[in-house]
């Protein structure tokens, strides 16, 4: 792939719809079925995604002349866990409530494919200001995914959004259950394939 | 001849290192020599020396709770000291949850006059069946796939086959293990006790790089038909959050050097465990009539739901 051509705004919204790295890439699921029981949880692992991915993109585009082809894999791997070093840090001291809670997940940022995968295919050939958009793009598709789930199980399963009380009662008591997290995921996927099929049909209709 | 040989030096040296391992982290105080829980509501500490009686039976001197709960102290309710005053019996009021290590901390030892410093020491259940119970419970109550969510990429990446699910898993088990106790060794006698565990994550993620591209070039000399096999599943061992996860947890709990093999074992055969059944099912769903908007990933997700639910069952509990 050559140096981009987007426009910053493209990059983001790339991000945000067309690779969201929880519905349409499907990587990274372990988060989006793990801890999206609630809203807040889904905006902090956000928040902890999109610092690890901004900051190891601009590492890595402003390093990237410098890295042998042959080890450049180890070399992301080490830039990804300093971040999420200091990152995990930070959130100890700083949020030990939300921190608790995340408990191993922030730690294991680390393994998410989806870091790696924007180091290895975006940042390592275009520039420290395109790399920047392009990870916010993905941290807020990440932020975005994981709000969505938290949003419908936090909703469904305690009436509740951001802790606020909204419905009163508790519809679903089931979707706060972790092993709904799969049942929501795999939900939101075949609707998102839907959209994709009704959209793919409406051009097909309109063509002939 | 020479490979059985070879064999037998091997597992010599293995069982020597596991020994030397075991001896040194038995007790965590020179002067301590064994802790234990006896009957439902005693500890027994055994000191390598008499120590003052008048010293040994105040209660003030212990301070005993779980060590999940520090805060909670656990009340003591009578202290008995043996006649060759090395052995004391503390009695306590409530049962123990033995289930839980406890920590023990004993202030100034006096020991014929002399003051031998402070000890901190855990007591632990400490048999066979408890090691078995932490290989099941990794394996299948806290089973790491369904119950704990971790390793999900992999998992919906390689459990289309049942061949392919089987290699997959057998790969990471040895990997696990592998890399686990690698990282262990590390983590107590590097990273502990230079007050470098902030570094555990870089450090952690650099064994297990390491350790797959060992096993990858182990394996394809020592036995390339097996190599063949696996050979591909390596690269995606990787990518897998649980083999990091893995040492994180050890590093948390300080478990000891079997403690943190049979974790490691288990972790590594609930995956297999996981990998075949959800092949099991979708090598069924092919041949059913799916939807279209859920074939593929999402019916995939709903399977894996069902089966969160079901292992929901085993959640609580306890062997032994």
């Amino acid at each position: 792939m050559p140096a981009t051509t987007k426009t910053n705004f493209q990059l983001i919204s790339n991000g945000i719809l067309n690779e969201n790295p929880i519905f349409r890439l499907a990587l990274s699921m372990c988060p989006a079925v793990g801890i999206s029981t609630t809203v807040m949880n889904g905006i902090m692992l956000g928040i902890a995604v999109l610092f690890v991915q901004v900051f190891s993109s601009c590492t890595i585009s402003a390093i990237k002349n410098y890295i042998h082809p042959r080890i450049r894999i180890p070399t992301y791997t080490l830039t990804i866990a300093t971040w999420v070093t200091v990152i995990d840090l930070v959130l100890a001291a700083y949020m030990p409530a939300a921190y608790k809670e995340m408990g191993i997940f922030v730690k294991l940022i680390v393994a998410f494919a989806i870091i790696t995968m924007r180091l290895e295919i975006f940042a390592c050939k275009n520039t420290v200001s395109a790399s920047f958009w392009d990870g916010i793009g993905m941290g807020l598709g990440f932020m975005f995914g994981m709000v969505a789930l938290g949003f419908v199980r936090e909703l469904l399963g305690m009436g509740t959004i951001l802790g606020y009380d909204v419905l009163g009662f508790r519809p679903l008591l089931f979707f706060v259950l972790p092993a709904a997290g799969f049942f929501c995921v795999g939900i939101m996927m075949a609707m998102f394939n839907y959209m994709e099929l009704v959209y793919n049909r409406k051009k097909k209709a309109k063509r002939t | 001849m020479s490979i059985s040989r070879r064999n037998a030096l091997f597992s010599i040296i293995l069982i020597a290192i596991g020994t030397w391992l075991f001896a040194g982290c038995a007790s965590e105080h020179r002067f301590i020599k064994k802790t234990a829980f006896q009957k439902a509501h005693m500890i027994v500490i055994e000191f390598a020396g008499p120590v003052d009686e008048a010293w040994a039976l105040d209660a003030y001197n212990y301070a005993v709770c779980e060590k999940p709960d520090p805060d909670i102290r656990l009340k003591i309710q009578d202290i008995a000291l043996s006649n060759d005053r090395r052995t004391v019996t503390l009695t306590f009021v409530d049962a123990l949850n033995q289930n839980q290590p406890h920590r023990v901390t004993i202030r100034s030892i006096a020991s014929e006059g002399k003051s031998l410093g402070d000890a901190i020491v855990s007591v632990k259940k400490v048999y066979l069946g408890y090691l078995f119970s932490i290989l099941i419970g990794a394996m299948i109550i806290n089973n790491f796939v369904f119950t704990k969510y971790l390793g999900l990429c992999v998992f919906f990446g390689t459990s289309q086959r049942k061949s392919t699910a089987v290699g997959m898993g057998i790969t990471f088990t040895i990997v696990m293990v592998v890399s686990a106790m690698m990282s262990w060794f590390l983590y107590q006698f590097v990273l502990q006790p230079y007050r470098l565990d902030f570094l555990q994550i870089v450090v952690f993620i650099g064994l297990v790089s390491l350790s797959v591209q060992a096993v990858d070039t182990i394996l394809r000399k020592v036995n390339p038909m097996l190599f063949k096999a696996f050979g591909v599943y390596l690269v995606l061992v990787i990518a897998n959050c649980i083999i990091i996860a893995v040492p994180l947890i050890l590093a948390d709990n300080e478990y000891n050097a079997f403690e943190s093999l049979m974790l490691a074992l288990g972790a590594g055969l609930g995956f297999l465990v996981a990998l075949f059944l959800m092949s099991s099912v979708r090598e069924r769903l092919e041949l059913a009539n799916v939807p279209p908007t859920y074939r593929g990933l999402p019916i995939a997700f709903v399977v894996a739901g069902l089966f969160a639910l079901a292992f929901l069952g085993f959640s609580g509990m306890s062997i032994f």
